[in-house]
């Protein structure tokens, strides 16, 4: 059956059409912002951090169905969490919260929310693929 | 290779047992290959002119007295020979033979621009070229101080003769560089005409036939360009070959592109002089079996002819205009009037055309997503991204219909009305 007609691509695509954490955070701590050259997909993720916690957090993007799901699945695991716990997450954490297998042609599309999380954060630059 | 039935066109479905590429599968479903304007598929002649040369002639031109140097030589002169006659060339040595068409376009900016153009002139290109003709003019205004005009197309995507007429007269242009088709839109540019008009005030003319040449007519004598740039892998021949046609008059003039081996006649620790056209051009061994793959390319595409490849693309992009128009929430690019390549660009509101690909990738059919490297252009339409579909000589109703079948399949999963 075609992955694009899943439950679990319904999944993403209500979080596509619905994305959460969407927008921007007035008096944020660390925006950041990057895309894809290779594709043109684009996320700015803006936090605030309270005791070592993410403790707010909105998203903004323009892309395909798996980069912006990805992205507004991630604000819903990473908040309220630990920065050291947030440092600690892997391509794995993503892929696995998405529910559907990520062909490699589609990996960047997936990590792309994390990337700018951890450059945010961290300023880690690689892509958490190639981590 | 198959006959052809008697009206407008080719047998694409015969012509496809030529390409053994077709024998494959996608995820179970026959291939349906509409991503020609990125890289054609390649026929057995090809793979086989290829394959032939390294199993029984292989050996580096030009350097040796045996047997296998001797024909590796003139397999090799052969194909620049081919590729003149399909351009109209008056002599193979007007046939420079590169990795692509972004590489024939470089060998005109360094060898052609860096001694030719000086700080204030002037360089008239359009909004519709893609980066490979907007780049190395970059290079040139950075390195030398140009400045570049860039002719703008109208709302439906032709372009505004009347803008590029009016540049023209500018004093201190020197070179008006400009595609044949657009690789987006399919808009087929009036070349001979804006070659004409250049000509007649001594400018300078490059014409990339990168989507031209696989698809059109071409005679550089009818056209009177200087340059012209092609892609060998956009018209079935191997990858990493491509070919710059320029006058020989001017390449007489012109400095080298690049320094080496097979370029010179004479090297002294003083200075060198230069080896005869089209070698000249062509330092270090170059790509002896792709350059002879393309002139098994050229062969296929000259036993077609080439008018009836245009027809055949022609009938076909009629055919899907009119089937994707029926598609609930479709968005298409392009001319609707006026010559036009087989090449469709369209969106869906609801659907990022990455996700649209992937799902006709699922039903084996290859399109591509992007901003296929023409990023000026998409900006002026303002277009982010597009899903393109682009058609070649193997390429029929039914390939068109399997097209239209998945991106109903698209609006189904995307819930659009």
């Amino acid at each position: 059956m075609s992955l694009y007609e899943s439950e679990a691509y319904e999944y993403l695509l209500d979080h596509y059409e619905n994305p959460r954490n969407y927008g921007t955070l007035e008096d944020a701590d660390i925006s950041y912002e990057e895309g894809n050259p290779a594709c043109g997909d684009v996320i700015r993720i803006d936090l605030r951090t309270r005791e070592g916690r993410i403790a707010d957090i909105r998203f903004y993007g323009k892309g395909c169905v798996i980069s912006q799901a990805a992205a507004s699945i991630l604000t819903e695991l990473v908040k309220g969490k630990a920065l050291e716990e947030v440092q600690q997450m892997t391509k794995d954490d993503v892929l696995q919260a998405l529910g559907i297998p990520i062909s490699a042609m589609r990996l960047k599309c997936a990590l792309l929310g994390l990337k700018v999380l951890k450059a945010g954060l961290y300023g880690i630059h690689r892509w958490p693929d190639e981590e | 290779m198959q006959e052809t039935r008697p009206v407008g066109g080719l047998d694409a479905k015969a012509l496809r047992t030529d390409f053994p590429i077709f024998r494959r599968e996608v995820h179970g479903r026959r291939l349906v290959y509409l991503d020609n304007a990125a890289t054609s598929q390649r026929p057995q002649a090809v793979i086989d002119a290829v394959r032939q040369f390294y199993e029984c002639s292989n050996a580096n031109i030009h350097r040796a007295v045996h047997t296998l140097s001797h024909e590796a030589t003139v397999a090799y002169e052969e194909a620049h020979k081919k590729v003149a006659r399909f351009v109209g060339a008056r002599s193979w040595r007007e046939i420079i033979f590169v990795r692509n068409a972004t590489e024939a376009m470089n060998l005109v900016a360094h060898a052609w621009g860096l001694w030719n153009l000086r700080e204030g002139d002037e360089v008239v290109l359009t909004i519709m070229e893609h980066h490979s003709n907007i780049v190395p003019w970059h290079f040139l205004r950075k390195l030398r101080g140009i400045r570049l005009h860039f002719v703008d197309v109208d709302d439906s995507g032709q372009l505004r003769l009347d803008q590029y007429y009016d540049l023209l007269e500018r004093p201190r242009v020197r070179l008006a560089a400009f595609t044949m088709a657009s690789n987006v839109l399919g808009t087929v540019n009036p070349v001979q005409e804006m070659v004409r008009a250049a000509r007649e005030r001594g400018i300078v003319t490059l014409v990339d036939a990168a989507q031209g040449a696989p698809h059109l007519p071409i005679d550089v004598q009818t056209l009177g360009c200087d340059f012209l740039a092609a892609s060998g892998h956009k018209m079935l021949g191997p990858t990493g070959s491509g070919f710059l046609y320029a006058r020989e008059e001017i390449l007489q003039t012109m400095e080298p592109f690049l320094y080496g081996g097979d370029m010179i006649s004479k090297v002294t620790t003083e200075g060198a002089e230069w080896n005869e056209l089209p070698w000249k051009y062509e330092a270090g061994t170059p790509h002896i079996a792709g350059g002879i793959g393309l002139g098994a390319a050229v062969d296929y595409l000259m036993h077609l002819g080439m008018d009836r490849v245009y027809e055949h693309e022609r009938h076909l992009l009629a055919y899907a205009l009119e089937r994707l128009q029926s598609i609930p929430g479709i968005r298409l690019y392009g001319p609707e009037e006026g010559p036009r390549l087989g090449v469709v660009s369209f969106t869906f509101e609801k659907a990022h055309p990455h996700d649209v690909a992937h799902i006709l990738d699922e039903h084996g059919v290859a399109v591509r997503s992007g901003h296929h490297c023409a990023q000026p252009l998409m900006k002026r339409l303002g277009m982010d991204n597009t899903v393109r579909a682009s058609l070649y000589i193997y390429n029929d109703e039914a390939d068109v219909d399997a097209l239209v079948e998945a991106l109903q399949k698209v609006v189904r999963i995307f819930k659009i009305r």
